[in-house]
């Protein structure tokens, strides 16, 4: 039913379709399909053949020994402890990023010239790369030339030196980083929401609460999938703001998963191989999540 | 105050019989009353987000611990980063050459595809889609080895334009959609008033729908030079001439290239460097940049 549905809707598109055919079609898609080829399912094809086969940095294939890189990338005495943390880290900024990015939209809704500057404001962190930003971090958190760093000596705290100390550093930078980002997003959702929805509440005596429990939150929902898909795939790849930041440490408490691939691929064992192989890993991983995050979405509203 | 109070009565006699609820103007007694926490809650919120930035450049004027400038204010700091390694110049040089190369193909592309996702039904279509969607899920850091062998293997080896064409491929997630949803957000009327005007496929696009979607074009532009002037995994990786170093990288080697000195003044001069032609493009294009968001809407 639904086959036919689709097919019989794409044989009518086609037939409407005043600008040509198939044909025409691919050519307009042709530089598209030419880098993805090349420039990521060819690699893709390669990290699936270095991830069963013996791969040093500088040599290249010294023949297949499949499983044994998988074997030794779980085996890994870092790989649970970076997987546990890369989740923890995902689920604070998620929940921070989300949560922040729909207040910061709520705050600033409509447009008055104060709410423009504050909009700007929230704004201005997203135009830096998240490498200059965690820069930049890195000297404001510095014992020795920060703002802080007078406090740091009296006190004698730090921000990156303890485990958790680094990690609520990271995520203070990100949230700086990408709140204003994250209320774009939100403000763009809160304009589709029709006018006369929210005037048809007021008729009825709905409370602020009520109108935003009960019409703003059920109707953000696409919204709200966009923006947990986009941060949950960003947050478990995260890798700028620690390498720059943190390097994993102290003590590999802030290592995550890429870190692990990065430090295993160029870095003691130059092993391409095994960081190959928990690449893949972290690819299926990352699908598998994908698609359950998305079926849960796109399921319908019960009424 | 006084002014409040007579405002609220004059509504309550006025308005209040006929809108049960809550009256006009005493909303706007409210917004009075909550006005003042609000401008002190969202003022603090702003100088949070501003102050790291007033700060760094601020600072990277100044002399302080640990940087190459000892005495008074100036642009020390500013110097010994232009001086380090094989100075600014190279370094500005081969990141303006990268940042335009990839957002001119990321523009091409994602112009040509967009319109090509959005108006065309060909065989593949979804596949295609699905598979630069992908792109997100692939870790940024492995990807790059395999596209060092395959740009080995074309002669592009040790090359910005090869730096360009990744950097190229890692945008199109984000330009794609974008594109596909800002020719989606064009009614298809348009089209057909061009064909009967005379067009074909080509020249609407270029004569009709490119003005349409100039401000989807303009955050993809934006987007691509931002991620480009400031990524700093590709060059490392994919070069291994210091020369051809780009400007993230070498702000990022000023520390720690001798063990234990961190020239943190310079570090500050890097990141304004770094930051200002983002900052000075974001805001100018914020205009634009946010009507692109709005025209597609994010509909899901």
């Amino acid at each position: 039913m639904a086959f036919t549905t689709t097919a019989r809707t794409a044989r009518r598109a086609r037939a409407r379709s005043p600008l040509g055919g198939p044909v025409q079609g691919w050519l307009y898609a042709a530089p598209t399909a030419l880098f993805v080829v090349a420039l990521f399912l060819i690699p893709l094809l390669l990290v699936l053949q270095m991830s069963g086969s013996d791969w040093p940095l500088l040599r290249g294939n010294l023949g297949w020994n499949f499983p044994d890189n998988y074997v030794e990338a779980v085996n890994h005495r870092l790989f649970w402890d970076s997987i546990w943390f890369t989740l923890k880290y995902t689920v604070i900024t998620t929940v921070l990023l989300v949560g922040l990015g729909l207040g910061l939209a709520l705050l600033v809704q409509e447009s008055t010239m104060w709410k423009g500057f504050l909009r700007t404001s929230f704004l201005i962190p997203s135009a830096l790369g998240l490498a200059s930003a965690s820069l930049l971090f890195y000297v404001l958190y510095s014992p020795f030339a920060g703002p802080f760093a007078d406090l740091m000596q009296t006190w004698g705290f730090t921000f990156l030196g303890t485990p958790e100390g680094a990690l609520w550093s990271t995520v203070f930078l990100i949230v700086w980083r990408y709140a204003g980002f994250y209320m774009l997003l939100m403000l763009v959702g809160l304009q589709g929401i029709p006018e006369d929805v929210f005037e048809a509440a007021r008729i009825d005596g709905a409370s602020r609460w009520q109108t935003f429990r009960d019409i703003t939150l059920p109707l953000l929902r696409p919204t709200f999938a966009l923006t947990i898909v986009l941060c949950v795939t960003g947050s478990l790849l995260a890798f700028d703001q620690f390498y720059i930041l943190t390097k994993g440490g102290p003590d590999n408490s802030t290592m995550t998963i890429v870190q692990l691939i990065y430090n295993i691929a160029f870095q003691g064992q130059n092993n391409l191989g095994i960081a190959a192989a928990l690449s893949v890993i972290v690819l299926l991983a990352l699908i598998v999540i994908n698609v359950v995050q998305l079926r849960a979405f796109n399921r319908p509203e019960e009424a | 105050m006084a002014l409040t109070d007579t405002d609220t009565t004059s509504t309550r006699t006025i308005v209040a019989p006929r809108l049960k609820g809550t009256p006009r103007m005493s909303r706007r007694a409210t917004r009075l009353v909550w006005g003042i926490p609000y401008g002190v809650f969202t003022a603090a919120l702003a100088i949070i987000f501003l102050y790291p930035l007033v700060w760094t450049t601020v600072s990277s004027f100044s002399p302080q611990a640990g940087s190459a400038q000892t005495d008074g204010w100036g642009f020390g700091n500013y110097v010994s980063l232009a001086n380090f390694q094989a100075g600014i110049w190279v370094y500005l040089g081969n990141s303006l050459f990268v940042s335009l190369v990839t957002v001119a193909l990321t523009l091409v592309i994602s112009f040509l595809g967009g319109y090509a996702f959005a108006r065309f039904h060909f065989p593949g279509k979804n596949l295609l889609f699905l598979l630069v969607l992908a792109i997100l899920m692939v870790p940024y850091a492995t990807l790059l080895i395999p596209l060092y062998v395959i740009l080995n293997a074309v002669g592009l080896q040790n090359s910005l334009l090869g730096v360009a064409l990744v950097l190229t491929m890692f945008q199109l997630p984000f330009s794609m959609f974008m594109m596909r949803i800002s020719f989606e957000s064009i009614p298809r009327e348009l089209d057909e008033a061009a064909l009967v005007d005379g067009c074909n496929s080509f020249s609407a696009l270029w004569r009709v729908l490119l003005p349409a979607v100039k401000p989807g074009l303009i955050t993809v532009g934006l987007f691509a030079f931002l991620t480009a002037w400031n990524d700093f995994i590709a060059p490392p990786i994919l070069i291994n001439d210091t020369n051809r170093m780009t400007l993230p990288l070498a702000v990022a080697n000023l520390r720690g290239q001798v063990m234990g000195v961190i020239d943190y003044g310079a570090t500050e001069a890097g990141v304004v460097v770094l930051a200002l032609p983002c900052i000075v493009l974001f805001l100018v294009l914020q205009r634009h940049y946010v009507r692109g968001f709005m025209s597609g809407a994010f509909k899901g």
